[in-house]
This record gives C-alpha cells, sequence and structure tokens, in this order.
C-alpha cells in the first residue's frame, strides 16, 4: 500500500485555519476509584483527518472514544462538536449528535445480530434516523455495500457467512449509511487476519477522502496509526505521555515511553529494527498511581524529579506537547539503556 | 532435540485439513509456522501433541521426536512425553488456568504428575518463577490477580521446570500488549540461549516470526508453501503468497516520503 492510498486528501500545508470539528478539553472519566482518563484535552480538525490514540491496554484510549460518543459520563471537562458542547446533550439534539458521530467495533461480530440479514441490518440505521424514504432504503443499501468494496448480493447473507474482513465492511457501511461527519474507529483491524486488515485500511483511507470524513483511531499498533492518522496521541494511564504529527512523533519520539512503544513493535526489515527498549513490569494500578509522573516506575531515565513532580504537557516543538521532565534531551538523543540484562527486580517483588 | 515432521496429514473424515511434505526444528533452534487463520497452524501443534484425535481430526504419517515416532503410541507413553518432553503454550493463558485455583497449585500438580516429590515441585517451581523474571510469591495468587503478560510467563516457568526440551508456542503474544510481547519475546530466545530449547513458534504475525525465528515456514490452506531462512523468506520471498503477506504489514512511516 503506498501513502498516497490511504493519506489520500490530506490537508495542504498553508490553508488558513478552521476550528476543529471535534475539541476535546480537559476530559476526565472516573470509574469509581480509578480515573480512568484524567485532562485529557484533544483536537480532531475537519475532515479528511485522522487522529491516532495509541497506547497498552488500560491507557484510557478506548474510554476516551466512549465519553465522545456518550457512552461512559464525563466527570469534568468538556467534548465538543462543531463548538457545541455535548456532555449535556438530550433528547433529540443528543439523536441528532449520535447520528452525526458513528463507531466502528473491534469485534463485528458484537455489533452484528447473527439473526439478521446483512441488507437488514443495513436498513435499520437508514430506518431509525430517516435517511431515505423507504422505497429507497434497498437502492441506497446497495449503494453502500458496493462503497465498501463488498458485492450488494451480500444484503441476503447473514453475518456468520461472511469472513472478519467482511463483516468489518459490513459495520462500516452501516456507519456510513447515517451520513456521519466523525467516525470513532476502535481497534477496527486488530481481530482481522493480516491481508483482511490491509484491505480494511485502505477502504478506510479511500472512504475519507471521498466522504471527507474525520475520525477517531484507536489502535494499539503504531503501524496502523502511521497509515492513518496525521497526527497520534500516545497515552498512559488516562494521560496524554506526547501527541504530536505521526510521522514526526514515530521518527523522533520526545517521551521514553513513545520511545520504548515504538521501538518494541516487531518489524519485518532487520533494517527498520531499532535498538529495543525493554520496559520492566506492568503499568501501575490506577486506583493507586505513582507519585510524581506516572511513568516513573518503569522509565528508563527516571530522576528524583519524577519521583515528585508531575510534569506537565507542554510544547517541545511546533505542534509537539510532551509531559516528560526530559523531553528536550529525549529528542536531542539522549541514550536510552538498551534491554540490560538483570535491569529490573523480577516482577511482584514488594 | 530435534523434531521431524514427514507426510503429516491431519483430516476430518475425508477432508483433509493439514498436509505438511516435511518441516523440522532443529537443536536449539527457533522455527516459525507462519499463516493466516484456518491455514492448520495450529492443528498441526495438536497433532504434534497428539491431541488431534480430541476434537475429531484422523492423523497419519510421521512426528518423530530424536528419531522417536509419536503417531501411534499409546496414551500413557505420550502423556509422559506430552508436559515432559514438549511442552505448549497457547495464545490465551488465562484458558491454561484454572480460575478457582491459585497459579502454584496447578504448577505444583503438573511437576508431580511427572513423578516429582512436593518438595521438588515447589523448589523447581520457584527457581523456574525466577528464570521468567517473576516472583515465586506470584504462585500463591489465583489466575485473575495476574495480568496476561504475567500469565504467559508462569505458562513459560511451567515448561522449564518439567526441562522440557521442546516448546509448542501457538500465538502466545497475540493478546499481549506489544511492550509485554517484546518482553515475552525475548524471555523465549533467551530459553534458547540459555537452555537450548527447541522452539516452533506459530503466529499470523510475520513481523514477530522475522525478529525471533531462525526458519520460517509459511502455511496455506494446511499446506507449506514456502520454507528457509527468516532473512531470506523476509526479503527475498519466492511464494507470491508469502510476498502478499509480507506487503500486508502495516509500515511505519517517519518521514513524507516515506
Amino acid at each position: 500500500m503506498n501513502s498516497s492510498d490511504t493519506m489520500a486528501g490530506r490537508p495542504q500545508a498553508g490553508r488558513p485555519p478552521r476550528r476543529p470539528l471535534l475539541e476535546i478539553r480537559d476530559l476526565a472519566v472516573q470509574f469509581g476509584p480509578v480515573r480512568a482518563v484524567d485532562g485529557v484535552s484533544l483536537d480532531i480538525a475537519a475532515g479528511p483527518f485522522g487522529l491516532g490514540l495509541v497506547g497498552e491496554s488500560g491507557s484510557g484510549k478506548t474510554t476516551i472514544g466512549r465519553a465522545v460518543l456518550r457512552l461512559v459520563p464525563a466527570a469534568a471537562g468538556r467534548i465538543l462538536f462543531e463548538g457545541a458542547d455535548i456532555t449535556a446533550l438530550g433528547g433529540g439534539a443528543l439523536k441528532d449528535y449520535r447520528r452525526a458521530v458513528q463507531i466502528v467495533f473491534q469485534d463485528p461480530d458484537n455489533t452484528l445480530d447473527p439473526r439478521m440479514r446483512v441488507g437488514a441490518a443495513i436498513a435499520e440505521a437508514l430506518g431509525t434516523h430517516r435517511i431515505v424514504p423507504r422505497r429507497l432504503v434497498a437502492e441506497r443499501t446497495a449503494a453502500l455495500l458496493r462503497e465498501a468494496g463488498l458485492d450488494p448480493e451480500f444484503a441476503s447473507r447473514y453475518p456468520h457467512q461472511l469472513s472478519g474482513g467482511q463483516r468489518q465492511r459490513v459495520a462500516i457501511a452501516r456507519a456510513l449509511s447515517v451520513q456521519p461527519r466523525m467516525l470513532v474507529l476502535d481497534e477496527p483491524t486488530s481481530a482481522l487476519d493480516v491481508r483482511a486488515q490491509a484491505r480494511v485500511l485502505k477502504l478506510i483511507g479511500r472512504l475519507r477522502a471521498e466522504r471527507s470524513l474525520s475520525y477517531l483511531l484507536i489502535t494499539h499498533n503504531f503501524g496502523v496509526a502511521s497509515e492513518l492518522c496525521e497526527q497520534t496521541a500516545v497515552l498512559y494511564l488516562g494521560r496524554i505521555a506526547e501527541s504530536g504529527p505521526t510521522a514526526k512523533l514515530l521518527s523522533a519520539p520526545a517521551h521514553p515511553y513513545t520511545q520504548a512503544l515504538r521501538s518494541a513493535v516487531p518489524q519485518v526489515a532487520a533494517a527498520a529494527r531499532s535498538s529495543r527498549i525493554i520496559l520492566r513490569g506492568e503499568p501501575p494500578d490506577a486506583a493507586s498511581p505513582p507519585p510524581g509522573c506516572l511513568f516513573h516506575p518503569r522509565c528508563p531515565l527516571v530522576i528524583d524529579r519524577c519521583r515528585v513532580e508531575v510534569p506537565e504537557l507542554r510544547v517541545v516543538r511546533p505542534g509537539r506537547l510532551v509531559a516528560c521532565h526530559r523531553a528536550r534531551e529525549v529528542l536531542a538523543g539522549a541514550a536510552m539503556p538498551h534491554n540490560a540484562p538483570g535491569l529490573a527486580a523480577p516482577d511482584g517483588v514488594a | 532435540m530435534t523434531l521431524e515432521i514427514a507426510g503429516l496429514e491431519v483430516r476430518f473424515g475425508a477432508r483433509p485439513v493439514v498436509s505438511i511434505g516435511d518441516l523440522a526444528v532443529g537443536d536449539a533452534e527457533i522455527v516459525g509456522l507462519a499463516g493466516e487463520s484456518g491455514s492448520g497452524k495450529s492443528m498441526t501443534t495438536l497433532a504434534i501433541l497428539g491431541l488431534a484425535g480430541t476434537v475429531g481430526a484422523t492423523v497419519s504419517g510421521s512426528i518423530s521426536l530424536d528419531g522417536r515416532e509419536l503417531i501411534g503410541l499409546p496414551d500413557n507413553e505420550l502423556r509422559h512425553l506430552r508436559g515432559r518432553r514438549i511442552a505448549a503454550i497457547f495464545q490465551s493463558p488465562s484458558m491454561a488456568f484454572n480460575p478457582v485455583f491459585r497459579v502454584g497449585h496447578m504448577v505444583l500438580r503438573a511437576l508431580r504428575l511427572h513423578g516429582l516429590s512436593g518438595s521438588e515441585a515447589s523448589d523447581r517451581a520457584a527457581v523456574a518463577m525466577r528464570e521468567v523474571l517473576l516472583s515465586p510469591s506470584l504462585l500463591r495468587r489465583y489466575p485473575a490477580q495476574l495480568s496476561g503478560g504475567q500469565l504467559q510467563r508462569v505458562a513459560i516457568a511451567l515448561a522449564l521446570a518439567l526441562r522440557a526440551e521442546i516448546l509448542l508456542a501457538d500465538e502466545p503474544t497475540s493478546a499481549l500488549d506489544v511492550t509485554v510481547q517484546a518482553e515475552v519475546l525475548e524471555l523465549l530466545r533467551d530459553l534458547r540461549d540459555r537452555e537450548g530449547m527447541s522452539i516452533l513458534f506459530i503466529s499470523h504475525d510475520l513481523a514477530v516470526v522475522a525478529e525471533l525465528c531462525d526458519r520460517v515456514a509459511v502455511m496455506r490452506a494446511g499446506s507449506i508453501v514456502e520454507q528457509g531462512p527468516a532473512d531470506q523468506i523476509m526479503s527475498l520471498p519466492r511464494d507470491p503468497y508469502t510476498a502478499e503477506l509480507l506487503a500486508a504489514v502495516p509500515k511505519i512511516r517517519t518521514g513524507p516520503g516515506q
């Protein structure tokens, strides 16, 4: 896949700045004692535009997507869609918002009713939001399937008669049926085989250009973010560790966590493999986060300051925000200890 | 320990699902078996473990360990080999542990089944836990109290404690975060280097296979389409299917020109 396929419609430099389509401001989400998302601010530009959210399990990336969809309540902060706060919407306004922002999940099996034919599943979405008159539903369904790269005859099939990649295309066709302005794509390809993944990524790249879509792409895979997102935010325990233009963030990470995560991505080409930084231990318990920088217990570059002072997210280069006391040193090429034997005490040793 | 497969056929009734002409894992070698879902990778694992019959498949051909034929061995002899000389770890380590027993209960029971006394079993389990960089105190916890990466390392520790000579690793890192995956891959490499363990590493992820394995066999629809040294397969695939799989791996781009 070359970059012009997936990144078609990339905004040109020099275009006057427009108000972002979605603005997340100081968002916090609380689950019991756990602050799953803490003080996160992100912008999603008007389409075509992709923002990648990358992090390990428990980093809060999926929770942010759910808060954007109003599936979990915000404990603090605001989410502005076209300038209007959606955290307090109700009734018809909420229904309109939910039509404008659609989600595609990791596992299409959980979103497609196994007893409903593919065509009926798409027709249901068209009917709920009265997108087309009833006599045109079948025609529109066929057009949507074609747009998602499927034969319109698939309308008469059941989900189990389709492959995983085909089911994910159906889920995408259904999300598109209500003419959304924005998509939340939650690990859309991580359950797929590698060839099916490549085809679905290509489809998303094509649709973003044709429909001028914006999306929030939640993924644990830097490769996927690299193919589809102009901007990427790296999350650690509910906070942004680093954000910026994807290619720049990946070529010169400014946060030791991004650096470690980037180095852990397996690469086919031996030349593309960077020296691996192995993080010892697991992320700390979110219910009792460590003082200072959340990453300091695993950080290879930890200094005393990190244990006591929470690093603010600040600009280190144009467009790049990093929450690390040593970001400038990291960018300047501070040596990272690579894979030193016996680096840390075994897990679980208190 | 050398594992050799020749003329292996696994069938459901008349339908063949695996047909492997030859595949070998040499002493202290890591061989990758790569392919998509449905390619027959996991059925091959079950056949090597002598468990294909439990899912209703029939096996013919030859699977031998250091020249000793496994196909047709009586159950009790197979059971002795399985675990003791051939160990296996799977994608979902939580499925390998009974949730109502402490982790250590299952580890010790497996060791005692293979003839160790109670105190030998605890000693050996503690040593193996340290070898996989876990505290032996984790053996007192329940599976739900450990992370996926920790459980996978306990499963590897069990193989170590049994002094297994060949490890079948079936997608052992596919459910793990990339940082934890890097740790488990490092551990597997280490086991080969230090213990001389032979490893058959089964995965759909060619990038992982490329990093870990000495040799690679690519499977499609039950057959091996290509095998050879990992570097060679990754840089100069001869089979178009291998090339297609390689091209499909998402690439990290670090500049607009790439």
